[in-house]
């Protein structure tokens, strides 16, 4: 089990020498206010300028032993909390990639991105203010009433009975505000979600003419975010002024009280003027408590997040009794046994078989969520199916180490990914291919022309998502990606869905004649792309009702005759 | 040099417009003002009582009690009195900062959706939501806290300083030497640390830009295995931003003790000069006492003010980057046209439309058409050729440089955009639903559409099915954006939408795209209905929708280089056959 105190103690020696320098400063300024009621009860009297003066520098030198112990220690903490923080978010970033896709759907990508930056940010923070202010505050709380209670028990007492109030105010309210503040934050994302969703619909917001609808909805969002806000601000901002109030009228009872002890000889003037000096660390040190509180609370929300991915059970691991090395005329092959899967109750997948040898091409098809994705993510093993097996060369794919697999693969998925980097990097992908073999996987996948024609080339930076390039323009670089590697199986998940019908056609005539030991898997929504496979899959609700090539599904299969027809009715006949 | 000049007037420009927004509420404003001076001013009283109870006490007589109860008592009335102002004044404050707030964000939101298309295609979602968010909370939090505290720090430390002076000038001289080394040490911090904290925010967002891509990448990453090289990749990045963190740290790590180190520094010359001038009977006990805490409160906001000063700085730069967007121009800002389009014929002409999302590059050279009422006009070509662009010249997102688009025969300019944009129904290839439920998302297509009309739509576009086997039916919702729902499903219900509109032109921008052909064919003739009558633009990759069109443009590097019906086309021999058959080889 991984924990933040894991982390720290790592850095044990470090934080114990940090926390002990940061003790040594902070009881050398409590000390001052007792030197100064000594100067002026004791000194004083005795009317020697050199020993007061002497005193003078003493208290100098407290002071300069307070500011070097407070620095270096300081300084100290905030190496322990880079160091940690660093290895905690190069941990939660692998931990990350290797969650299993499950396991990723579960805590969803918006949730990982937060906890990888605000909440490794809220742990840094914590970790620094906790060994900065988290023994200073209690060192000038407890000290400096144990200090008050060597000069003057009584006067210490008064005291003592403010310090418990003020501890009560600031955690009631600060736990009250933390209430307020989740509310709010709750608001605030909706609002987000209502802009962000406005601009994606701006088209279609100003064609039905609805802005003023949009301008009302948003208004009662906006109207709640400030309610939240006011409520959550009124009650906070009662904090400073009530423990000033407490504590004032705390040094007041003292003074009366300090009247009575001075009179009956009990207690000395230099006494209370002291008091008043603890009184203002002290009340440094609650506002303090207010501040750390917010702090930790925040912080030990966030490494709780953290911790639970870090500690997420590794799925998806290699069984090494299915570690048997297939046949040798199976390499490159692919054989699905009976697949049946589900993400999530109802099956995707249902009793799915189907055979290919290597260089054999598979064309797949068939409606919205008829499982065509899900294929490709158990090939990949980014999902175990729940029955049956899924063969490549012959090997289980549980039987693999996962990267000698997928190593295997020339991938284009639905959506796939382009990185904010140059059309170069986007191509080889951190993989180590020569310029020579990219340049021609671009020329391939037909990406080269509009490449070239780039005032960088292969130079030249993509924005993030690939925004500035358009969609046909971004499969045909997913393609080169795919095809860079030389694969032994290429899978093309509806990656050619925004290329027109004559670039769609040019393509896989340069598949067919480059590639002839490739194995393929094409899924595509258009018969055309799929018809010059050796076999096609049509899948129907997650169940293989179809499983040959064009001409003979023609005759048996009624779902891809359906769907031949309404694609190639408009030609009337085949005239090419 | 100059530089900053510009940036010091335009600074200037903001303020005054911020405190145009405080001047709508001018009696708050005022009643603030006077409550911030009455809290401290009786909070500065304190330290005086304190002293001049401590001197009745430390008297060669003894303790005067009747003085003493006379300044605790008053000490405790005033103090109570300041902590209730101040917290009238900060409920007013925040009052009065969210007002302010509220009508920002209200004007900046009216904004955003009255800006053209042209203008939001260039920004990122990203940057609104932090300008609508991020940007107005800066603000607000400046405005509720730091002006106030900026004014609370003035009167505090003149009023620390007028307290001192009246107690000893003397002993004033001795802390006085205090003052240029609190000075030096904010100027020094903000100098030195102020562009570190840039530095570490810029990197911690670099950082975080990174993760965010990554992640969102992770199916990829781990389909081709280079998992290892992406972790290497976040270390390095990491490194950069803690270590940005920890230097910024450093040096402001030396800041708190030696703010402290001062007060302390100060706390020995008055404790030292204070006895000795005792011993010369030149101040008395109290004094000493009440001196001290003066210069505590003095020193206070000294300190403080780099910190507000920063503040206030960000706040400036956030209330910037909100003003700037407030300040473009609305959609139709040059706009004269007033004639409400009402119910068009639907002849529609291109005349030589010469059109570039920038102007330098041209992708419409020279384009005319004609359209008559109740025809359907298919644009074909391949990707990247302008054929959305169409679709944006139609609806007015875009103007053309050159040309003229008529309806009816007249400049579509001078039409209003709403009632132009009203002749219209689409369907578009990105499917756009939003927060609300399916009913609500389905009835957007016409005004006061009743259960019946919506059940309608709905089963046409063959999606009713789906929605009444969903446990809450009609009224689920459809979140963020509609994920939970398939692009093919979400397709359909745009359709249903667009079958319930009343508009007499129709854009069908690759209307079927996410649909597979099965449902499509189901829904053909429900579609052959919708076109039925109108004005149909029809743009779409699958070539079976397009074949009974009466005009098929064949759109190719911006330019028609071809056009004329199906069988036309086809017997030309042209580019149009070609990719026609390309479906088919």
């Amino acid at each position: 089990m991984k924990s933040l105190t894991g982390y720290l103690s790592v850095h044990k020696k470090r934080m114990a020498a940090g926390l002990t320098i940061k003790a040594l400063g902070t009881v050398a300024e409590l000390f001052l206010p007792m030197i100064m009621a000594y100067m002026i009860d004791e000194v004083a009297p005795t009317g020697s300028v050199l020993s007061l003066s002497l005193w003078g520098v003493a208290m100098f030198a407290f002071a300069v032993i307070a500011w070097a112990g407070n620095v270096i220690a300081n300084r100290m903490a905030s190496r322990v909390a880079r160091d940690t923080t660093e290895t905690i978010r190069n941990d939660l970033f692998s931990s990350t990639l290797y969650l299993s896709a499950r396991q990723t759907d579960k805590i969803t990508v918006p949730s990982l991105v937060s906890r990888l930056s605000s909440d490794t940010y809220n742990v840094h923070n914590m970790i620094g203010m906790m060994q900065r202010l988290g023994i200073r505050v209690p060192i000038l709380l407890v000290g400096g009433v144990a200090l008050t209670f060597s000069v003057e028990p009584v006067l210490a007492l008064v005291l003592l009975a403010v310090v418990p109030l003020l501890t009560v105010i600031v955690i009631f309210v600060s736990s009250k505000g933390i209430t307020l503040y989740t509310d709010l934050q709750r608001a605030v994302d909706v609002m987000v979600r209502k802009v962000r969703d406005d601009y994606t619909g701006i088209r279609v917001i100003k064609a039905l003419s609805r802005t003023e609808y949009e301008t009302q909805g948003f208004a009662s969002i906006n109207s709640n975010v400030v309610d939240k806000e006011t409520r959550a601000g009124v009650t906070m901002s009662i904090t400073n002024p009530l423990m000033n109030v407490v504590l004032n009228l705390g040094m007041t009872a003292v003074i009366v009280a300090g009247a009575y002890r001075v009179s009956k000889g009990l207690a000395q003037v230099g006494e209370i003027i002291a008091f008043t000096s603890y009184f203002t660390i002290i009340l440094n040190a609650v506002i303090s408590i207010s501040r750390i509180f917010v702090n930790v609370s925040k912080g030990s929300a966030s490494s709780k997040r953290i911790c639970a991915v870090l500690n997420m059970p590794e799925e998806l691991v290699k069984d090494e009794l299915l570690a048997v090395e297939g046949e040798k005329e199976e390499k490159g092959g692919i054989k699905f046994e009976n697949v049946t899967f589900s993400y999530d109750g109802a099956p995707a997948l249902k009793n799915v078989s189907f055979e290919l040898k290597k260089g054999e091409s598979l064309g797949v098809i068939g409606a919205t969520g008829s499982g065509k994705t899900t294929l490709v993510a158990l090939l990949l093993r980014f999902y175990d199916c729940d029955k049956g097996r899924i063969l490549v060369d012959g090997t289980d794919v549980k039987g693999y180490d996962e990267k000698k697999l997928r190593e295997k693969f020339g991938v284009v998925l639905q959506n796939d990914f382009l990185m904010a980097a140059s059309v170069k990097e986007n191509i080889k992908f951190e993989r180590e291919i020569e310029d020579g073999d990219m340049k021609k996987a671009a020329e391939r996948a037909k990406a080269a022309p509009f490449i070239e024609a780039l005032e960088d080339g292969y130079d030249s930076k993509l924005t993030v998502r690939g925004a500035n390039f358009s969609g046909g323009q971004k499969q045909r670089m997913l393609i080169a990606r795919a095809l860079a590697g030389n694969p032994e199986i290429l899978v093309l998940d509806d990656s050619s869905s925004a290329l027109d019908y004559k670039t769609d056609a040019a393509l896989r005539a340069t598949l067919r004649e480059n590639y002839p030991d490739t194995t393929i898997i094409m899924i595509a929504q258009r018969i055309s792309s799929v018809r010059f496979a050796d076999k096609i899959l049509v899948l129907d609700k997650g169940e293989a009702v179809g499983l040959a090539d064009d001409k003979t599904l023609m005759q048996t299969c009624d779902v891809y005759r359906r769907i031949y027809e309404s694609q190639g009715e408009a030609g009337g006949k085949i005239n090419g | 040099m100059a530089e900053e000049n510009k940036v010091r007037k335009s600074r200037r420009a903001v303020v005054a417009r911020l405190a145009k927004y405080f001047m709508r509420y001018k009696f708050t404003v005022i009643l603030a003002f006077f409550l911030m001076l009455g809290s401290n001013l009786f909070a500065l009283l304190g330290p005086m009582l304190t002293g001049k109870a401590i001197n009745a006490i430390d008297l060669e007589t003894g303790v005067d009690f009747q003085a003493v109860f006379f300044y605790c008592a008053l000490m405790a009335i005033f103090y109570v009195v300041s902590g209730v102002l101040s917290y009238i004044l900060s409920v007013v404050m925040i009052k009065l900062s969210q007002k302010i707030v509220k009508s920002m964000r209200k004007d900046l939101f009216d904004k955003i959706i009255a800006l053209p298309v042209g203008y939001l295609d260039k920004m990122q979602a990203g940057d609104l939501i932090n300008r609508i968010s991020y940007d107005i909370d800066t603000v607000n939090s400046s405005l509720s806290n730091d002006i106030l505290q900026a004014a609370t720090g003035i009167v505090t430390v003149i009023g620390a300083l007028i307290g001192m002076l009246a107690i000893s000038p003397a002993l004033f001289g001795v802390f006085a030497i205090t003052i240029p080394l609190s000075i030096l040490i904010t100027v020094q911090r903000s100098r030195q640390v102020r562009p570190l904290f840039r530095k570490r925010s810029g990197k911690l967002a670099e950082l975080n830009g990174y993760s965010e891509e990554m992640i969102s990448g992770i199916k990829t990453i781990k389909a081709y295995g280079v998992e290892e090289s992406m972790i290497s990749h976040f270390a390095d990045k990491n490194k950069t931003a803690v270590d940005a963190y920890y230097n910024a740290d450093y040096y402001a790590s030396l800041i708190g003790p030696s703010v402290n180190f001062v007060n302390n520094f100060g706390t020995v010359l008055i404790s030292t000069a204070g006895c000795l001038m005792y011993l010369f009977n030149m101040i008395m006990l109290g004094d000493i006492s009440s001196f001290l805490l003066y210069a505590r409160k003095f020193s206070g906001p000294i300190n403080e003010y780099a910190n507000i000063m920063s503040e206030i700085q960000s706040a400036l730069a956030a209330a910037e980057r909100v003003f700037r967007l407030l300040d473009e121009l609305p959609e139709g800002a040059g706009d004269t046209a007033e004639t409400e389009l009402e119910n068009p014929k639907g002849d529609v002409s291109f005349r030589h439309v010469r059109f570039g999302y920038n102007p330098e590059k041209v992708i419409i050279h020279d384009l005319s058409f004609e359209a008559k009422a109740g025809q359907t006009v298919a644009i074909v070509g391949p990707t990247g050729a302008g054929k959305t662009t169409l679709v944006n010249l139609l609806m007015r997102f875009y103007d053309p440089q050159d040309g003229v688009i008529t309806l009816d025969g007249r400049d579509i300019k001078e039409y209003t955009r709403k009632s132009l944009r009203a002749a219209f129904s689409m369907v578009l290839q990105d499917t756009w639903l939003f927060e609300g439920t399916i009913r609500e998302n389905i009835a957007y297509g016409k005004d006061g559409a009743t259960d019946e009309e919506i059940r309608e739509a709905a089963r046409q576009a063959n999606i009713a099915d789906f929605i009444e086997a969903l446990p809450e039916g009609y009224d689920t919702p459809v979140t963020d954006g509609g994920v939970n729902l398939s692009k093919g499903q979400k397709q359909l219900m745009t359709i249903a939408r667009a079958m319930l509109s009343p508009a007499h032109l129709l854009i069908l921008d690759e209307a079927t795209s996410n649909v597979d052909t099965r449902t499509e064919l189901l829904i053909r003739g429900a579609m052959d209905r919708l076109m039925q009558g109108k004005t149909c633009f029809v743009i779409a990759h699958r070539l079976s929708t397009i074949k009974n069109a009466d005009l098929i443009l064949v759109v190719k590097d911006g330019d028609i280089v071809e056009r004329g019906k199906h069988k036309e086309l086809l017997e030309k021999g042209g580019f149009y056959s070609e990719i026609y058959n390309a479906q088919f080889e």
